[in-house]
């Protein structure tokens, strides 16, 4: 033992140590509570303060308000469905209750995938899932099965990002890419209309209760608007949000709290969300002039889950566009075709979701685009000059 | 100032520890080293052995690839040791200064009289030929080429740097003979950068010979990199020449008096100085010699230049060649529990709405050395475009770097910049990237196949 402790051993957690294969996992943790001590090697000799986690951070505050509404709108919705006088907080309980479980799942499942691979990769782990993991409860049913979010989320984080390198190098946001999984791979379970509202077995439902969200009653042939208002979804209900949906997606004024949150700390561009909502219009306003749908183009902006997408997904930093240029043109086809699916799908009304999917693709065209054109033009004004 | 170039793009660093306008501390020359590391790409042939007396302007090395190119000490004295590092390479020879100096006399001239020859040899011989940097890719000046042109900042907006019309207030005489000794080498004329802020008040405004630009904006405005960008981009199989203030002052008096006098005003500046002022010193000076004067301790991180772009040269080092400010700053080698997490954190700045300097838009800070974050892929990338006021996509050049694809580099403006113009990058960068290391090995792998 004696002469164990004149040589230097590794500490128990670092390279080389008893548990050293660990070190990514608890670096993670330590830096978690700490910030580290490290020093500018190179380089500028002073860092600003801000770092990953911190923008990270600001996101999952910016998501606060749309995720409280959820949880209580979750709550409000078995309520009117099962014709149950519930308090509010009543209503907030039985939301958080079942949201919870969710959060737990894309948490537990995203976390540990990602841990893993920083693991294998001996890297640190990277603060993106966080961001991830949030979104994800929000932009699903409340009645998803807890195995297929499960499922969903280790492929999303599997193969939309730790294939390419993890944060910072994925091609699609994860968080849509688990949606997209989920509506892909089980379509019975997660169409039609029974998965939106949650109610508890062996309830019976209000007469007239379909759990249908207003975008498939929108879309539903051309005379969406009167459809709207049978069923009771005038412009405030759908701005407030007290209608079925996702978790999150359905409130646009806690969305735009968290847009507010978003633009002042810069860190979601504004060109994405302005052009997103202006490709949106359009589309919406070529729609109604050419009699396919009677919805006015700004109702495209208070349905489904446009507000969310245009916000919290369309605006991720990686899989957006880079330049300037690109995000207004990035963003107005992210709108547009939201809209276009909208109204020549009715079978499948939520187009948010495959739009921005589509738009993460050819984003890196439409920055090459973006780039050679400048180079271009720079080079015959010099020669000129 | 009829066309002002207003940069709206840049951020000025608030940090603590701007030097006052007295000389505080007047460095008597005693050890002085000349270092071979100060120049881009220079493989030094020692041309001294130890014990060897020397002038002031007397050659101590020379460039092996171009032997005609001489470095010569400051200072007149005894050739102390030679510095070498791993692999025997030069890092730097040693000099110790006579009481009395003397001067090699390389004849007192008319700087109008002079042709591109005379100017060139009077140059080399001097040693001041180093004092150019040729673009792309700030190297030692080629002997054989003729640049575009010769750009020069008359400002300098890097944080807490040395105030050029302070600094240079008695020197207008010099300037003018260094740009018009100067002028002989280039058809393109000497573009002179001045600032809009005291366009009226510098002396540079006044010296002749010269096409002027007027720019306005927070740092890197000052940055002669940025400025040519806008006055005349550097594309491929461009060379242009530039020169700093302190160094175009140098060349004058050279002319002027016929001594080689590198003899300037250091700036000692930094949260860490103990009222931080200027020194009167020269290129090589000790950093011990001002140690006691201004402070430095144990946990104290001593740059030569600029905070964003100096090099660390601790304790024992030595003033940089081009370098007029000395920079101290604290190791920042402490934990901050839940750092990231505190909503106020009003001790530190940010150029990011993240937090909250935005509300006390005056206050300096007391920086240090702390990384502040771990290293992380590139997530937020805008923010370099915010405070790179070029036209180039820095996040598109910083990864045809990281790839090592030329062809891209060339392509995104590689030809434009050098580390420092990209050194506010660094800086913001949330996923602590070195993008002026990137940029420089970049730079490096450029030189190397485009040879």
């Amino acid at each position: 033992m004696a002469e164990e402790k004149n040589t230097p051993q590794p500490g128990l957690f670092e390279k080389g140590g008893k548990f050293g294969w660990l070190h990514s996992t608890v670096d993670a943790f330590e830096t978690f509570l700490h910030v580290p001590a490290t020093v500018t090697r190179k380089g500028a000799h002073i860092r600003d303060a801000v770092d990953l986690k911190r923008v990270m951070i600001i996101v999952v505050l910016a998501l606060v308000p749309a995720a409280l509404f959820g949880m209580w709108n979750v709550g409000y919705q078995t309520s009117l469905a099962t014709g149950a006088e519930w308090s509010f907080m009543k209503m907030f309980f039985f939301g958080l209750l079942k949201v919870l479980p969710l959060y737990i799942v894309a948490y537990v499942v995203g976390l540990g995938i990602e841990f893993a691979s920083a693991q294998i990769r001996d890297e640190e782990v990277n603060e993106g899932y966080l961001v991830s993991g949030m979104l994800i409860p929000l932009i699903v049913p409340v009645d998803v099965p807890l195995w297929m979010l499960a499922v969903a989320v280790a492929f999303a984080v599997l193969f939309g990002k730790e294939v390419f390198g993890g944060t910072g190098m994925n091609i699609w946001n994860p968080a849509l890419l688990t949606r997209a999984f989920l509506f892909f791979s089980y379509p019975s379970k997660m169409s039609g209309s029974s998965v939106w509202v949650n109610v508890p077995g062996g309830e019976s439902t209000v007469d007239g209760f379909t759990g249908a969200t207003p975008l498939s009653y929108a879309f539903d042939g051309a005379n969406g608007l009167s459809k709207l208002a049978d069923k009771g979804y005038d412009l405030w209900s759908l701005i407030i949000g007290t209608v079925p949906g996702s978790v999150g997606e359905t409130s646009v004024i806690a969305i735009l709290l968290g847009a507010v949150v978003l633009i002042w700390t810069g860190v979601a561009s504004w060109k994405i969300m302005c052009s997103s909502v202006l490709g949106g219009l359009f589309v919406g306003w070529l729609g109604q002039l050419g009699g396919i749908t009677d919805v006015p183009a700004y109702y495209q902006l208070v349905l489904g889950g446009f507000a969310f997408g245009t916000v919290f997904m369309a605006t991720d930093p990686v899989t957006s566009s880079q330049t300037e240029t690109g995000k207004w043109i990035y963003g107005f086809l992210i709108g547009a075709l939201a809209v276009t699916v909208r109204l020549f799908n009715p079978g499948y009304p939520e187009g948010m979701m495959l739009a921005i999917l589509l738009m993460n693709t050819f984003a890196p065209l439409i920055d090459h685009y973006v780039v050679n054109g400048a180079i271009n033009r720079r080079n015959k004004r010099v020669r000129t000059a | 100032m009829s066309n002002t170039i207003n940069l709206k793009k840049g951020l000025d660093i608030p940090v603590k520890g701007a030097a006052a306008r007295t000389v505080r501390v007047k460095v008597v020359p005693d050890v002085v080293a000349v270092k071979p590391t100060d120049f881009k790409g220079l493989v030094p042939r020692l041309l001294v052995r130890e014990g060897d007396k020397v002038l002031a302007g007397s050659p101590l090395f020379a460039d092996k690839q171009n032997p005609d190119i001489l470095f010569t000490s400051p200072v007149s004295g005894t050739v102390q040791e030679v510095v070498r590092g791993a692999k025997r390479k030069l890092l730097a020879v040693l000099v110790k200064a006579d009481e009395k100096q003397e001067y090699v006399d390389f004849g007192a001239k008319d700087a109008a009289s002079l042709d591109a020859e005379a100017v060139k040899t009077l140059l080399l011989n001097s040693g001041l030929w180093p004092s150019i940097i040729q673009r792309p890719y700030g190297v030692l000046a080629g002997t054989d080429v003729k640049p575009k042109a010769i750009f020069i900042s008359a400002f300098n907006t890097a944080p807490l740097a040395a105030d050029t019309d302070y600094v240079l207030a008695d020197r207008t005489a010099d300037i003018q003979a260094g740009v018009t000794a100067l002028s002989k080498l280039t058809d393109g004329g000497i573009h002179l950068g001045l600032n809009a802020d005291n366009y009226s008040s510098t002396p540079f405004h006044r010296v002749e010979g010269v096409i002027q630009h007027v720019f306005s904006g927070k740092h890197p405005a000052g940055n002669v990199g940025v400025q040519i960008s806008h006055v005349s981009p550097i594309m491929k199989g461009d060379t242009v020449w530039t020169v700093s203030p302190v160094m175009i002052a140098a060349i004058g008096r050279l002319i002027n008096t016929g001594k080689l006098d590198l003899s300037r005003k250091v700036a000692v500046t930094g949260p860490a100085a103990k009222e931080p002022a200027y020194v009167e010193a020269f290129p090589g000076m000790p950093a011990a010699a001002i140690a006691e004067a201004f402070g430095i301790g144990a946990k104290t991180r001593v740059i030569s230049g600029d905070v964003l772009t100096g090099e660390n040269i601790g304790a024992n080092g030595y003033l940089g060649f081009y370098d007029n400010q000395v920079t101290l700053i604290e190791e920042g080698d402490k934990k901050e529990l839940l750092g990231w997490a505190n909503p106020i954190r009003s001790h530190l700045f940010s150029s990011s709405p993240c937090y909250f300097s935005w509300l006390t838009p005056g206050r300096k800070y007391d920086m240090d050395t702390n990384l502040h974050g771990g290293v992380r892929a590139f997530v937020e990338t805008k923010c370099f475009e915010d405070v790179t006021p070029m036209e180039i996509f820095p996040i598109y050049l910083i990864k045809a770097c990281l790839a090592g694809d030329i062809d891209k580099m060339e392509q995104f403006g590689i030809y434009e910049v050098l580390p420092e113009d990209l050194a506010l990058c660094d800086y913001v960068d949330p996923s602590k990237n070195e993008i002026q290391y990137i940029i420089s090995k970049g730079i490096d792998q450029m030189i190397k196949e485009m040879a």
